[in-house]
């Protein structure tokens, strides 16, 4: 299992179209995805449950995978965040 | 296109607002005639004798006054103006309000072998019967393949590989109450410009539906005349496919896209289909949306919208907390 705490960096926050964008990218992958902010935890390869988890603007997540290739799945949604899912 | 001839203008089975109630009095050799344009000419200037100009491959229409000047005509004995219309190979002529052509005219008309029609319409209401029914024929059309069903008022036009599912998904759906236009070939033809109209290539055969391990079915019999339509706009096209794991489906769809049918844009829609997914369902669903959207409520953009209101309320309320 991997985790990172990575922070959204988009002005508008994790609304339907990032949402969509990193499912996308999750089930891309075997491994299992999960999302936590406040200790609320969302699968990650579900687009209502990304969106339900309210990550407005500077707010940290942390991303857990697991599975065989956790560590590409890890490294792609990170980057996701970092290029602030093509937004801005 | 095949030739259009008059024979096929009165073999026409066309019912209510677009019946012609056409008839043939004479010059039945010319019924091979071909009619080239779906438009139409009062003959007066020609038989008056001037005919620079004069529209000869068009319809020829004689109302009261063309009929009454063709009298007066005969009386006076001036017939070469008709000889000299009757030189072109006019498709035919057509006496409306049930008038009588002239003796003398109907003879000439024999003569050159011009098809003589009459109808009981007034001249302004066969014009405008006639240019509806000839401008449909004269329509840009092509032939897809596809099966075209209504689908809650929403006439939805099912494509996909042979072997996809199509009869069976669109069997399910006349199940269902909803009703089949024509399967297999679709003929589509763009009405005006912009409107879409698609209907079986082949009237005998549009009702019947091949399932693979059932054979032919009779679709009117089997389920009703409720269950079948002859003609219906197409409104929405529905893409089948295998379901791909390399390819990404849309999740919100708040993106409109569309597909280009003979130069009309159609909302499109792609769904991949794999073994125990309900596929007439989310047609029905799709349909709906459509309904929905041409409404002006578009449920992917809405929940957008609702989302992004929420996300930045939820962002301020987080920004004034810490400031406390």
């Amino acid at each position: 299992m991997k985790e990172e705490t990575v922070l959204v960096k988009n002005r508008a926050g994790i609304h339907a179209r990032p949402a969509a964008l990193l499912v996308q990218t999750a089930s891309k992958f075997s491994s299992s995805v999960f999302l936590e902010r406040n200790n609320e935890r969302v699968n990650g390869k579900s687009i209502m449950g990304v969106i339900t988890l309210g990550a407005v603007y500077n707010s940290e997540i942390k991303v857990i995978v697991e599975g065989d290739d956790e560590d590409k799945a890890l490294q792609a949604i990170v980057a996701l965040f970092e290029k602030k899912f093509e937004e801005d | 296109m095949e030739k259009f001839t008059v024979l096929d203008l009165l073999q026409l089975d066309l019912k209510e607002h677009d019946a012609l109630n056409l008839k043939c009095l004479g010059g039945r050799p010319g019924l091979i005639r071909e009619i080239k344009m779906p438009e139409l000419n009062r003959p007066g200037l020609a038989l008056g004798g001037f005919f620079d100009s004069f529209a000869e491959q068009r319809l020829q229409i004689f109302g009261r006054g063309e009929t009454s000047y063709l009298c007066k005509l005969e009386k006076e004995k001036k017939l070469s103006n008709i000889k000299k219309m009757f030189s072109f190979t006019l498709p035919c002529c057509v006496f409306t309000s049930n008038l009588e052509p002239p003796p003398q005219f109907f003879s000439l008309a024999e003569e050159s072998g011009c098809p003589i029609l009459q109808t009981d319409l007034s001249s302004s209401e066969f014009s405008t019967r006639i240019m509806r029914v000839l401008s449909n024929i004269f329509a840009p059309k092509k032939n897809v393949h596809g099966v075209l069903v209504e689908v809650f008022g929403i006439g939805v036009l099912i494509q996909g590989e042979s072997g996809v599912g199509k009869s069976e998904i669109a069997l399910e759906l006349i199940e269902r109450g909803h009703r089949l236009v024509a399967d297999d070939a679709v003929e589509v033809r763009c009405v005006g410009g912009n409107f879409l109209m698609g209907k079986g290539v082949n009237v005998i055969a549009s009702h019947h539906m091949e399932i693979r391990g059932l054979g032919i079915i009779n679709v009117t019999h089997l389920f009703g005349v409720g269950a079948i339509r002859d003609k219906k706009q197409i409104q929405l096209l529905v893409q089948l496919e295998e379901w791909d794991t390399n390819k990404t489906y849309d999740r919100i769809g708040s993106e409109d896209s569309t597909i280009e049918l003979l130069g009309v844009a159609v909302p499109y829609l792609q769904i991949p289909v794999k073994p125990g997914r309900n596929i007439p369902i989310i047609i029905e669903t799709g349909a709906m949306n459509e309904r929905l959207k041409k409404l002006g409520y578009h449920s992917a953009k809405e929940f957008s919208r609702s989302i992004m209101n929420w996300l930045e309320t939820e962002r301020a309320r987080s920004v004034y907390f810490e400031s406390q």
